[in-house]
Formats: C-alpha cells, sequence, structure tokens
C-alpha cells in the first residue's frame, strides 16, 4: 500500500488512561455549531466558539448542569443506570469499533468510551467511588473531561456492533447518545448534526430544500426516467386521500449516488400502480436529532406522523436509510403514537398484510419490494445489471436496532448476476460501520471518517481482488454519501449504489422502450446483443 | 502508575490480611463468627436487592434490542428466533442462554488493523474461561449445600459423584475445584498479560479476582492439603441455617480464613461490579422483544415537544407551495 496513504498502526497502550488528554488535530474533529442553529432549534449556550479554542465559553454553572444532567437520566434510562454498573472490563468489546481498529487511539475502544462517562458517575453518584475517589475507578469532572467527551463521543458512530458481543448487551450507542445530551445542555454540539436538524425542523428536510425545489427535482427526476425507459411516471406531492405517504432520506433528491436510488423507486411505483404521495412537509425520513438528543429526535420525527393524519393516507412507506429505520423501528411508536388513524399495511398488488408492523403502520421498502418479486408481481431482467458484480454493505442500524438483512439481499439476488457477500466477519449483525454515521460525515473530520471506515474498507478491498466486485449496494443515505470516498481512498473502482437502484435497472416496465442504459445513464448490454448467452 | 502501586499493595496486603487473621484467632472470634456469616448474608441479600430496586425503579423508556439475526417480517423469510426474538417467550430464551452459556462471548474474535488488511479470527478464550469460571463456581457452591443440610439432599450426592469421576481414596479429587482455580488464574494472567484489558482494568477489577481466588484457595488448601474436621465444620454450619448457632469449635484456622473471606466476598458483592449477576437479567439490549413496529412500547415519562406544526410551515411556504402547484 502506497506511503502517501494513511498508516494505520496499532500499539500496546501504556499508562494510566485517565492522565491523557486528546489532542485536537485537524482532521480528526467536527466543527462547532453555530448560534444561530442552537437559537433556531432553542438549544442552550448559543455563542461563537471552536473545539481548537483554549476556551469553550462554558456556561458559569456547567458543572452543575452536567451533574444534574446525568442525575436526571439516571433515572429516566434503566439502560444509562445498568450500563454504568454492569461492565466488568472483560475487554470483549475492545477490538470491535471501527474507530479504535483504524486509530489505534485505546480511548476508541468501546469500554473506555463508557469509561470515559462511568469514571464520574463513580466519583459522583456511588458510595464507593464518594469514598474512595479514583482507587474505586472514579474521576473529578474537570473542563479536561468536557473536552475528551466532545472529542470520543464525537468518534463514535452509535453503530451498535459493540454491543452485539457484549456478555451484558451494554450498548455503547446508549452511551454515546446520553453522553452528547449532556455535551447538549452547556452548548457543546456540531454543526454536522445541527444544522441538517435545524434545517430539517424549520423547512422540512436536512438539504433545507424549499418545497418548490423539491417539485423541481421530483420534475427532472421524472424526464430523466423517461428519457431512460421511455414510460413517463406520475409524482404526487401532498395528495390527499393517497392510499400511501412515501418518506425517503431528502437526500435521495439531490444528490448522488441516492438520486438513483429515487429513479429506481418511481419506476417501481409507477409499474405496479401504488397510489401514494410524497410530502413537502415530511419530506425527510432520516432523523439527526437522533445525534443530538431523545427530544430532538422526537420533535423531527413528529411530522411523519402529523402528515400521515393529515393527508388522511392508510398507511407509511419509507425509503433506504440508516438512522431512518433505528428511529422508525425502536422510537418513532413510543414517542409519537399510537397511530391509530392509520391500517396495517397491505399491499395493493399482493394482497400480503405486513403484520409485523401492524401498530407502527410503517413498512420498509425492502420488505415492501422483495414481497412483490416473491408473489411474481414485477418482471425483472437481471442481466441489465450485469455490468455491475455487486457486494451488500449491511447499514449498522437496519442490521442491528432491526434486523433487515436478507430483504435486501433477496432483492439483489433477484435484480443481479453477480452477487457476493464480504468475509462473514463483516456483514449482517457483524457489519462494520462506514465510519461517518451519526453525524460524523463532514469533511473537516476526513482523516478519522477514513480511519473509522478502514476495516469496511478492507472488506470491500477483499471481494474486489477476489471476486473483481465493482459496485457496493445499501440502505443508508449516509452510506450512499460518505462511502464513495472512502472507497475511492480505500479501494478505488467500487461504486457505491442503492438496492431499489439495482432494482430499477432489472425492473422491466410496461411500455417501456429498448433500454440502452442503466439509471445513471451508463450504456448496458441489451438482450438482442447477446443471444450467445441466451 | 497508580495501579501498578495499587496492585502491589493489594497483592501484599490480601495474604498479609489472611495471615494475621489465621495467626491472632483468639478464641473469642469463635463467638463472632455466626454473626460475621450473618451479617455477610445479609449485607449480600440486602445490599443486591437495593441495587435491584435501584435499576428497577429506572423505567425502560425504548424497546432497544441489539438485534443479531434476521427480523421477523416476511412469512417466507425465516427469522432468527434466538437472536432477534419477535416475542416474549423467544426474548426469554435468548436471555436464558445469554446467562447460561454466554452466547454473547461466544462471539468473541479477535481483530487486528494492519497496513493493508484487517485480521479476524475466533477467539474462545474469554468465552472458556469465564463459562469454566462460573459453571464450576456453582457446582462448588452447590456441593456446599452438604454442609449446611441434613440429611443431604440427593441431588447433591449425584452432583459430587458427577464431580468425581475418578474417585479414589476418602478425598475425591472435584473436578470443579480444579476448574475454578484453572479459570480464576486464566482470568487473571488475561487481564495482566493483554496490554488492552490491562490498560482498562481497575483496581476493582483485581480486586474482585484476588477476593474470588483467596477463597478458593483457603477452600483448596483446607481440603486437599491440611485436612479439617469435616463434622465440626457441618456443625456449624446447619447451626447457621438452622438459625440456632452453636460455636465453631474445632474447625481449625483454615476454616476461619476461608469463612471470613468468603464472608468478604459476599459483603462486597453488592457494591461491586459483580452484582452484575443480578444486573444482567435487566439489560435492555437482550431481555425485549424486537416486536416495536408489532406492539406498542410504552414510555411512562413520554412528554409533548415542541413541533414545528404544519400549520407554522405552510404559514412560511404558502407562496411557495403555490407557486409549485403543490396543494395545501
Amino acid at each position: 500500500m502506497s506511503s502517501d496513504l494513511i498508516q494505520i498502526e496499532q500499539h500496546s497502550p501504556k499508562g494510566d488512561w485517565a492522565s491523557t488528554k486528546p489532542e485536537f488535530r485537524k482532521g480528526t474533529w467536527c466543527y462547532s455549531a453555530t448560534p444561530q442553529n442552537l437559537s433556531s432549534l432553542d438549544l442552550p449556550n448559543p455563542r461563537p466558539w471552536q473545539p481548537s479554542d483554549p476556551d469553550w465559553k462554558l456556561p458559569e454553572n456547567w458543572k452543575q448542569i452536567l451533574l444534574d444532567g446525568i442525575k436526571e437520566r439516571l433515572e429516566k434510562y434503566r439502560s444509562f443506570r445498568l450500563f454504568m454498573d454492569l461492565c466488568v472490563r472483560c475487554g470483549a468489546c475492545a477490538d470491535k469499533c471501527h474507530f479504535y481498529l483504524g486509530s489505534g487511539d485505546p480511548k476508541n475502544m468501546p469500554v473506555l468510551r463508557a469509561e470515559l462517562l462511568r469514571s464520574i458517575y463513580r466519583r459522583y453518584f456511588t458510595v464507593s467511588g464518594r469514598l474512595f475517589g479514583r482507587l474505586a475507578g472514579g474521576r473529578e469532572l474537570t473542563e479536561d473531561v468536557v473536552k475528551e467527551w466532545f472529542y470520543y463521543f464525537y468518534q463514535c458512530t452509535e453503530c451498535r456492533r459493540c454491543s452485539v458481543y457484549c456478555p451484558y448487551g451494554i450498548d455503547t450507542a446508549e452511551i454515546t447518545m446520553i453522553g452528547r445530551e449532556l455535551l447538549n445542555l452547556i452548548g457543546c454540539n456540531t454543526n454536522w448534526v445541527l444544522d441538517p436538524a435545524s434545517k430539517c425542523y424549520r423547512i422540512g428536510n436536512h438539504l433545507g430544500i424549499p418545497p418548490h425545489s423539491l417539485k423541481d427535482n421530483l420534475d427532472f427526476a421524472v424526464d430523466e426516467l423517461e428519457e431512460i425507459t421511455g414510460v413517463r411516471v406520475e409524482v404526487p406531492i401532498g395528495k390527499k386521500g393517497a392510499e400511501v405517504l412515501f418518506v425517503a432520506p431528502s437526500a435521495d433528491y439531490f444528490v448522488t449516488p441516492h438520486y438513483y436510488t429515487l429513479l429506481g423507486y418511481l419506476a417501481l411505483f409507477h409499474e405496479i400502480g401504488l397510489d401514494y404521495t410524497f410530502s413537502a412537509y415530511a419530506s425527510e425520513g432520516g432523523n439527526f436529532g437522533l445525534f443530538s438528543s431523545h427530544e430532538l429526535m422526537k420533535r423531527l420525527n413528529a411530522k411523519i406522523y402529523d402528515e400521515a393524519k393529515r393527508l388522511k393516507v392508510k398507511w407509511v412507506l419509507g425509503g433506504e436509510c440508516g438512522h431512518m429505520w433505528r428511529v422508525i423501528n425502536q422510537y418513532m411508536d413510543t414517542m409519537n403514537g399510537p397511530a391509530d388513524f392509520l391500517e396495517t399495511p397491505v399491499s395493493p398488488v399482493t394482497g400480503t398484510r405486513f403484520d409485523h408492523v401492524r401498530s407502527t403502520k410503517m413498512l420498509h421498502i425492502a420488505e415492501f419490494s422483495a414481497d412483490l418479486i416473491h408473489q411474481g408481481k414485477i418482471r425483472l431482467d437481471p442481466r441489465r445489471n450485469d455490468h455491475w458484480r455487486v457486494t451488500y454493505h449491511d447499514s449498522c442500524n437496519p442490521a442491528r436496532a432491526m434486523g433487515l438483512l436478507d430483504e435486501p439481499r433477496y432483492i439483489l439476488r433477484s435484480s443481479c448476476n453477480h452477487f457476493f457477500e464480504m468475509p462473514e466477519s463483516t456483514i449482517r449483525e457483524h457489519t462494520f460501520c462506514c465510519g461517518s454515521g451519526s453525524g460524523l460525515g463532514t469533511d473537516e473530520n476526513m482523516e478519522m471518517r477514513l480511519r473509522g471506515g478502514y476495516p469496511r474498507a478492507m472488506a470491500v478491498k477483499h471481494v474486489k481482488e477476489r471476486h473483481d466486485v465493482n459496485a457496493l449496494a445499501c440502505i443508508c443515505a449516509i452510506d450512499k454519501a460518505v462511502l464513495p470516498p472512502l472507497l475511492e481512498y480505500w479501494a478505488p473502482g467500487v461504486e457505491v449504489a442503492g438496492v431499489h437502484e439495482l432494482l430499477g435497472n432489472a425492473l422491466v416496465l410496461k411500455g417501456e422502450k429498448q433500454r440502452t442504459t442503466d439509471l445513471r445513464g451508463q450504456p448496458i448490454q441489451t438482450a438482442e446483443e447477446e443471444p450467445a448467452h441466451a | 502508575m497508580r495501579y501498578r502501586a495499587g496492585f502491589a499493595l493489594l497483592i501484599a496486603l490480601a495474604p498479609a490480611c489472611s495471615g494475621v487473621a489465621l495467626a491472632f484467632l483468639p478464641k473469642s472470634f469463635l463467638v463472632l463468627a455466626p454473626a460475621v456469616a450473618y451479617a455477610a448474608c445479609a449485607i449480600f441479600l440486602l445490599g443486591l436487592l437495593a441495587r435491584l430496586w435501584r435499576w428497577t425503579s429506572s423505567p425502560v423508556p425504548f424497546r432497544i434490542p441489539t438485534t443479531c439475526g434476521q427480523q421477523r417480517s416476511l412469512a417466507w423469510i425465516p427469522p432468527a428466533r434466538l437472536d432477534n426474538p419477535s416475542t416474549g417467550l423467544t426474548a426469554g430464551a435468548r436471555m436464558l442462554l445469554e446467562v447460561l452459556t454466554f452466547r454473547s462471548l461466544l462471539r468473541n474474535s479477535r481483530s487486528r488493523a494492519g497496513s493493508d488488511a484487517v485480521t479476524s479470527h475466533d477467539s474462545l478464550g474469554l468465552w472458556l474461561g469465564a463459562i469454566v469460571f462460573h459453571w464450576s463456581l456453582l457446582i462448588i457452591l452447590l456441593r456446599h449445600l452438604r454442609l449446611f443440610v441434613q440429611p443431604v439432599p440427593a441431588f447433591v450426592l449425584t452432583l459430587q459423584k458427577l464431580d468425581a469421576p475418578f474417585h479414589t481414596g476418602a478425598h475425591p479429587l472435584y473436578l470443579s475445584d480444579v476448574a475454578l482455580l484453572l479459570a480464576l488464574a486464566y482470568l487473571l494472567l488475561r487481564r495482566l498479560a493483554n496490554p488492552l484489558v490491562r490498560y482498562v482494568s481497575l483496581l476493582t477489577d483485581y480486586l474482585a479476582l484476588w477476593l474470588l481466588l483467596e477463597v478458593a484457595l483457603t477452600g483448596v488448601l483446607m481440603r486437599y492439603l491440611i485436612g479439617v474436621d469435616v463434622t465440626s465444620i457441618k456443625q456449624f454450619a446447619v447451626s447457621l441455617a438452622a438459625f440456632s448457632p452453636v460455636l465453631p469449635r474445632n474447625c481449625g484456622p483454615w476454616f476461619f480464613a476461608h469463612l471470613f473471606l468468603a464472608c468478604s466476598l459476599a459483603a462486597y458483592i453488592p457494591f461491586s461490579k459483580i452484582a452484575h449477576m443480578a444486573g444482567v437479567w435487566l439489560s435492555p439490549t437482550r431481555n425485549l422483544a424486537n416486536n416495536n413496529r408489532a406492539v406498542r412500547h410504552i414510555n411512562p415519562w413520554n412528554a409533548p415537544v415542541k413541533t414545528h406544526t404544519y400549520a407554522e410551515w405552510l404559514e412560511e411556504n404558502k407562496d411557495k407551495l403555490k407557486s409549485a402547484g403543490i396543494p395545501e
């Protein structure tokens, strides 16, 4: 490997972790949130500052705010209290974290990331810690600890991989979420999280696409799809009384390669004649609130049910997005339900009743499409994907906070002739994060992203070398945004595609013209050209 | 530094304490022995109950199981019932197997990032050490019942027989004794030898292991090397269990060392990480079913939040909707 790439090395750590401090080196942290974004969300302590400043301009009583915040959360979350108490430091999690593997920084071992908070918990909230202090693993809460929290809680993508291996199920995502909530209380946030959250709150989606631009983008997609397939589709926005409200991550409307997935959705919905609508108000499925606090998550998520109610749809269908599905599967119904104004989703094409979502009434598009394919209701020509040799990256949240593993694989195997799995220890529940999830995917954080994504990239490199894989399919908007630069760096020559992009390539539309290109506009071999293979 | 110093202190102090206990055991300690035993039991039980009460008094606001396999969704896709349970029953089975077989540790692997690959291989050492330790400890505790209950329950006799398949002479060698010592030694050496684990270890992590080792060592010494008057010990133990304690005469100093250390361990448990024996059952990433979308989970403190309502949003976007022809 060429020497101008980041060197990945691991050393045995020495000394006492409690007396080391993080170095805010450029490339390893995210810029602070602007005062405007804090104000627009009514969050505390808006001020200009940067993590590299010596003075973080914390509120005068910051220590009391944090201790009160910890106490409140210990009383509200059993998970938090248990995870503070249970750990035996067996070290099973140590080498499971992609940030530890990529950075070699021992404080990126999940156990130590949690100890950053646990040491404060012991000192201020346990008898032994109050009595014996450092001997009992306690630590004074100082400004240096706050800086350390900021550094390491924004070097965790809440991917939950460590919790798969923990004998007590301790979930670092839970600890990081609480840690970030605490930092929020004293105004230590990052702009890459709060800017999208603020836009989502005010305008309707993370990218801040206003209604008329959304309409323009969708119209453009309609034209483009017609050019490729010869079929003109209709894309309703805000249609009252539609059967289904469709909610996708906003990157799908605007960014490549997400956009090709959007083309796939549109072609599919047209082909099966789905009575659906987009919404300009609830034009975001993703939820950057999740990366900030439970409360902000709830504030952003509320729009989906509100809009479903206003539009009087029967049920909600969700697009390809990772964290979005963590929120929908594990939080939405509890936070903003009950969705008693909706009906249990029934596929209008196959008649399948999706009983497993009878309460939330929101279905994942991979579940919906897998059912269509299985019941033989759509025609697929996988040869149109023959220029792709595909592998599948399980996004963290659909894998470890849901278990959506076989549906996307079924779609891929039906849509592509060349499908290869990455090594077992890197897929399904063992999947490695892209390294940029949970709001870390900003350019100023690039070195840490490349380090965090290293284990995933190496698994991709493995199948690239072994099977000539040239496409990595996934069902997460963050993956689609951050994996292209990651792979360009570590495993050049592998493109990133959505599952419904590949489905869209293979999908045979009624009345379509002879397809000469895929949804990206890349030329494909057409059926007529290869009678020899038939 | 603080670890090295603390650890040295611990190594020096712990045997010294037992030594002192052994050497200076005055007859008057005989009178205290029942009180120490009862106090330790009380602290253990009440302490663990208090801990459980504290844990359970915090609610479970969200259902957040870590899913480690295929969900139950479409009828024709087989779900991973244990690793991604969709009912209370299968979640219970997952929890039970977690406690009985340490299934999560069984997944363990060692990974290392090199300059152009991340290598990973299965690693069962920790699982083996942990499971051997926990199960042999349980067997040993159950075998101790023969001291407390008269007549000795049949299952204890069977267990003894199974535990000593190479029964020769008056002192059968119990496999669980050997296994416990080996496992504890492994866990301690691993903590010291593995640089990552040593780096994260706290003084209390060594303390717990050291206490366990000392209890085990005094027990093994007493049983296999020094020899004690089992009849006297049993008389004492039975009287303790009947809540009419007699004084433990003729039991010998090693018995008191063993008893004293075991009592220290029991009393320490509720304040230590060993309380995981109770806490693990409550872990919300393991003991809940992944059925959020089928059955609504209730958060007791769920409170309304400030949202940007459609009416507010419409007010700001009316013109844009109109120009784009999107219905209001």
